[in-house]
């Protein structure tokens, strides 16, 4: 009847699970009741779970990112407490099977639910007002992308409470997440996790890709395009080639473990390193999803708080778009060390660094931009500067890696760790935080407090630093990644400054978390009444904040590159500041609809049945899913009108309050 | 920028410095063999070479970003300057030519220590097929007809030619002070040469995760001058048990932290036989019942 | 203040030298904007099924000692297949045509062709499999069986869906008539029939061609 799932899925007898499982339960469930006692849920229905606004759709992307922060942070957190006490056998307090599953969730909850849905949240958020348009290509797809990321979410966090997750690490390399070494659930959950999600974050790229192709502003020619958009059009274009092999490779190792095929088992012929092979194909291209949109937020900000176009506009063009291309060639050098000869080997390392020359002279180009500027030191340029100094050092050391006999004696090291880390953190999440910070007075209609703000930025800045250099170090002594513990008490000291960066980099989060909770109580005292708080360049500044569902009454019309600079530059000339009459025109929009909550409902049911094997529930779900998708093909009403005076009287409104607050 | 001999000068500088600075803190700053060296110069000169665009990029956004603050009147607003051919061409030159060294560096050197390469010398080398189990490293000198597990004893100034497969899951054989690792896989057969120059006892590892006992997957590479090792095989082949196919089933049965032993009368072709798993019917299916949830006990052998 | 209020008073901006390109006119027409997307959805799915024959490629002699394509293949079987499935795309063109012409009864009969000719398309890869499978051929004997199996079956699984999806849409012609939506929705339909046939093409290749020698 319940497949695998019996009441012995519970760890009752695991205190560290039942602690961290209750406490994520009570979270949930006081959310829950305090939505319930505030009668929250037809607000939250009406305008959230079943919008198919691409800003609220970005919103709450980016909510389930910061979430999502703070379960892989907490992951983190206990792995490095274990590996500042863990020397000497059975030592620490996380016996391995804990241990295995937390770098695995770690991992996988960083890459997969924390950075991909903050930057296709922010992606979200701002493309389509950077391009001077009303929605993404298709709204109601983008509402069933954002659930079934929440879905592979749901499923995820799950596995804490019900049964186990992976402890194959983050990759789940077989033979080791095959049936036969990993006959737990935790694989299964990883893999459905990631399926489901995957098929929203591919959806989501398709349709992200087609509104920068496709919908533009009048007179907004590809070269017009803010670098936002380039980025993110790079990044969606990698989404739409990389995630299909993810998808095509977790089936097959789905389908070893459920039909006992032998595409990657040791047995029967099969041959694991074709996964590593497949997996890394989907997976160096992921790298540059992810950093590219930093990339991308880092132009527009350091361009704005200079006071200055961005240099060699065309230059960041062509290497975003050059990046794009070689990231589909390097695939290999995750794995010199698989014996594949010394021409591949040599091949893929050049390539990988060909790949530093472009992102190279991005930081030159960001460089000079502030050079000639007025910088001034908001948060977001305290991230973008903070992030300048930190990737190229973990540029070079990727760099350093990309040689294959320095890769021989650092491949897997904690070097590697701290290499990536070094990108991530200090590329990835300076760059989404940079992006956060940037957009939310656009979001929400004030400003965050900045004092906060800064705080966070020192303390991730340093505490990256000191949790992080030391691994780099340890590579160097021999320490191999994803020991629960160790034998060589020389390691220890550098263990613990590390553990002591994790505390600074804990500070960090919490500040980001002051930071809102003081804006928000402040809210009234930062209001953001011009709708273009940093004197912004670009389209999104000249809405109101918030933006209404439309977000432009009368789409604009482009005549160069920092649109809404030159038109603000024009109007202070010519002193127009009156609002001419212009001719509104009733405007569709599309109607909100609940179908990506129910398909997530029924994503989430069928991967659990699929994961506990629980065949009936497996059709039921599926057989829901499919009633859903008639039931919104038979629809009839799929766009609402919005009258003309209504337009007409919100611009109005807006153009006196830009002109009162920002009167020359 | 660029000048390949000022920056080959920092990393020469860099080469010679920080090893000293480093001194016997083992792993890979303190190579043992050729290869791990040679390895190990690579790395310095690579990062030196990075170091001098690397140091005054950072000085200048630094610098930059200071100077062009909001509130320095010294500064000089130029908020339409968005283009300059000249810097556009000395921004695409810089890493260019970097990496057109780094990538020199990296072509050759690849070739040049590729891990099947044999090493030159004047001895002929020592065979030895590493099998990786779980959670163990088991060796087989093929021509010496004795096996020994999670202790690997080598002649000094010997080369030592590998082939490594795995009975299972991935591994990675490496001994961070000798060089290069090289992943152990099912099916597979890779091949890895190095040499020890000295005497002495260096830590090995396996560096790829491979389960519940990854972190107990140790051993020892003992190097021993030539006379030593001699005695050492003689003495093996004299005790111990012989590796015939149910020892071997014994062997491979999952466990952690083994205690160093030898087996003398290897079965022969057992090697092939666990690299081509299915294809051999005298080996048996290894691992019948893999712990998975367990976490097997330290082995706490009597002595 | 809009954008829209300081606008249109210069000729349009030679900023970089480039002239205005295509997009000057704003977003593309709804129906430019859903098959570019449906589009590139097929070629999502198209890179899916390059990573399966990627796969069968490299897998295509792991017999496991079990038996082979050439023991297994039956060409005439696979021929005919063929047949009904590039029959079954020009029967998708005449009912794509009969939609421009607002002809139902003509749609009705081309998509009724489409549908019988693959159904007999899906009829015969099935029988085809339950003949290996009788044989001893099953997924779990080998990785090249495993291979062959995921990567013909994938695509039989989007034939079938092909079949539901043209079902509904005609119902939806039935229910609702010509509406834009419908039409759009048909358009799709025929650029993912039409993918089905390409990659058929390729499986035909790689997997009974090249993988029987």
């Amino acid at each position: 009847m319940f497949g695998k799932l019996s009441w012995s899925a519970i760890p009752i007898d695991e205190p560290i699970d039942m602690i961290a499982s209750g406490l994520m339960i009570l979270a949930v469930l006081g959310v829950l009741a305090w939505v319930t006692v505030k009668g929250y849920w037809p607000y939250l229905w009406r305008e959230w779970l079943t919008s198919v606004d691409h800003k609220r759709i970005g919103v709450m992307y980016v909510v389930l990112a910061l979430v999502m922060l703070l379960r892989g942070f907490t992951d983190a957190v206990m792995m490095r407490l274990q590996q500042a006490i863990s020397v000497g056998p059975d030592a620490g307090y996380l016996p391995p099977e804990h241990y295995n599953q937390i770098f695995s969730a770690h991992g996988t909850i960083m890459i997969f639910f924390m950075a991909m849905p903050f930057i296709i949240g922010l992606m979200n958020f701002a493309v389509p007002l950077q391009l001077g348009i009303r929605d993404v290509a298709f709204p109601t797809l983008n509402s069933v992308s954002l659930w079934l990321t929440a879905s592979g979410i749901l499923l995820t966090n799950m596995s804490l409470v019900i049964g186990e997750f992976a402890r194959t690490g983050w990759l789940a390399y077989p033979p080791l997440s095959e049936l036969k070494y990993s006959p737990g659930v935790g694989v299964d959950y990883y893999l459905w996790a990631l399926q489901i999600s995957g098929v929203g974050t591919l959806l989501s790229g398709i349709n992200l890709a087609t509104t920068i192709l496709k919908m533009r502003a009048p007179g907004m020619g590809y070269m017009r395009m803010p670098v936002f958009c380039w980025t993110a059009l790079a990044s969606n274009l990698l989404i739409i080639a990389a995630f299909p092999v993810l998808t095509a490779t977790f089936a097959m190792l789905l389908l070893d473990r459920y039909l006992g095929m032998h595409f990657f088992t040791a047995d029967g012929d099969g041959n694991p390193m074709m996964y590593v092979n497949l997996i890394w194909v989907w997976g160096h291209p992921e790298v540059y999803i992810l950093i590219l949109p930093c990339f991308g937020v880092f132009s527009e900000v350091v361009a704005t708080f200079s006071g200055k176009p961005l240099f060699g506009y065309r230059s960041m063009v062509a290497a975003t778009m050059a990046i794009c291309i070689l990231s589909f060639i390097v695939w290999l050098h995750h794995f010199f060390t698989m014996g594949a000869g010394a021409n591949v080997n040599g091949f893929f390392g050049v390539m990988t660094m060909i790949i530093a020359v472009p992102t190279g002279v991005k930081v030159y180009n960001w460089l000079f931009t502030m050079y000639g500027g007025r910088v001034r030191f908001s948060a977001p340029i305290l991230w973008s500067v903070g992030f300048m100094v930190t990737f190229v050092i973990g540029g070079m050391t990727g760099v350093l890696l990309a040689v294959p006999p320095a890769d021989f004696i650092l491949h897997n090291s904690l070097f590697l760790i701290a290499h990536f880390h070094n990108v991530i953190i200090g590329g990835v999440v300076f760059g989404v935080l940079a992006g956060y910070m940037y957009w939310f007075p656009k979001a929400f209609g004030f400003t965050l407090d900045e004092g906060w703000g800064k705080i966070s930025f020192w303390c991730w800045f340093v505490g990256f630093y000191l949790a992080f250099m030391p691994l780099y170090y340890l590579g160097m002594l021999g320490m191999t990644r994803r020991l629960q513990h160790y034998d060589n008490p020389g390691w220890q000291p550098w263990l613990i400054v590390a553990a002591v960066g994790v505390a600074f980099i804990l500070a960090g989060i919490l500040a980001l978390i002051v930071q809102l909770v003081v804006s928000i109580r402040t809210r009234d005292h930062r209001r953001d009444h011009t709708g273009d708080p940093w004197h912004g360049r670009t389209l999104e500044w000249s809405t109101p904040s918030p933006p209404p569902a439309w977000n432009f009454a009368v789409l604009p019309q482009v005549e160069r590159e920092d649109a809404y600079w030159h038109m603000k530059r024009r109007a202070r000339e010519e002193r127009r500041a009156a609002a001419e009459a212009l001719a509104y025109a009733p405007i569709h929009m599309p109607l909100n609809s609940p179908t990506g909550f129910v398909t997530a409902f029924f994503a989430v049911v069928t991967g659990f049945a699929l994961i506990w094997h629980i065949w009936w529930l497996v059709i039921l779900g599926l057989v829901g899913a499919l009633i859903t998708t008639l039931v919104f093909a038979w629809r009839d009403e799929s766009e609402f009108e919005i009258p003309a005076d209504e337009l007409a009287r919100v611009d109005r409104a807006h153009q006196q309050a830009y002109w009162a607050g920002s009167a020359p | 920028m660029a000048r390949p001999a000022t920056a080959l000068a920092l990393a020469a500088a860099l080469g010679l410095a920080l090893p000293g600075l480093a001194g016997c803190s083992g792993g890979i700053l303190d190579p043992q063999g050729p290869v791990a060296a040679q390895e190990l110069t690579i790395l310095w000169d690579s990062l030196g070479i990075m170091l001098a665009i690397v140091i005054p990029t950072i000085l200048a956004t630094l610098g930059v970003a200071w100077w062009f603050r909001a509130g320095n009147a010294r500064a000089n607003y130029r908020p339409d300057w968005e283009y300059s051919g000249r810097i556009e061409m000395v921004v695409w030159a810089i890493p260019t030519m970097t990496v057109l060294l780094l990538g020199g560096i990296g072509w050759v050197s690849a070739r040049d220590l590729d891990p099947p390469k044999p090493l030159a010398a004047d001895t002929p080398p020592v065979t030895v097929q590493v099998v990786s189990l779980d959670w163990k490293w088991l060796f087989i000198y093929p021509d010496l007809d004795i096996a020994s597990v999670n202790h690997l004893v080598v002649p000094a100034g010997t080369p030592v030619s590998f082939q490594l497969t795995s009975d299972g899951v991935m591994n990675s054989f490496f001994v961070p002070q000798l060089g290069s690792q090289i992943y152990t896989m099912p099916g597979m057969i890779t091949r890895l040469n190095l040499r020890a120059d000295r005497p002495g006892r260096y830590p090995g590892i396996s560096a790829q995760f491979s389960g519940a006992g990854f972190p107990d997957m140790l051993f020892t590479l003992e190097a021993v001058p030539r006379d030593a090792f001699d005695g050492w095989v003689a003495n093996a082949r004299a005790q111990g048990e012989a590796l015939d196919a149910p020892a071997y089933a014994r062997l491979s049965q999952s466990s952690r932290a083994d205690r160093p032993r030898t087996f003398r009368d290897v079965m022969p072709g057992l090697f092939d036989a666990v690299a081509n798993p299915g294809r051999n019917p005298a080996l048996p299916q290894t691992n019948p019942h893999w712990p998975g949830h367990e976490y097997p006990p330290l082995n706490k052998d009597p002595e | 203040m809009t954008a829209t209020t300081l606008g249109g008073h210069e000729p349009a901006g030679t900023h970089h030298g480039m002239p205005a390109s295509a997009s000057a006119a704003g977003p593309a027409p709804k129906r430019i904007i859903i098959a570019y997307g449906f589009w590139l959805f097929l070629l999502s799915d198209i890179v899916m099924f390059s990573a399966l024959f990627a796969t069968f490629a490299v897998l295509g002699k792991a017999t496991a000692g079990g038996p082979t394509g050439a023991e297994l293949f039956d060409a005439r079987n696979v021929a005919v297949e063929t047949a009904l499935l590039l029959f079954s795309s020009f029967s998708c063109g005449m009912m794509s045509l009969a939609m421009d012409a607002r002809h139902r009864r003509a749609f009705y009969l081309g998509a009724a062709i489409t549908f019988i000719l693959g159904l007999g398309f899906l009829v015969l890869e099935m029988r085809e499999f339950a003949d290996m499978v009788a044989r001893g051929a099953t997924a779990d004997r080998s990785a090249f069986l495993s291979g062959f199996f995921t990567l013909v079956g994938c695509h039989g699984a989007h034939v079938a869906v092909g079949l539901l999806w043209l079902v509904v849409m005609v119902a939806q012609v039935a229910d609702k008539g010509w509406r834009a939506t419908v039409l759009h929705r048909l358009m799709c339909f025929s650029l993912f029939w039409h993918a089905l046939d390409i990659i058929w093409v390729a499986l035909f290749t790689i997997v009974y061609l090249m993988g029987a020698r």
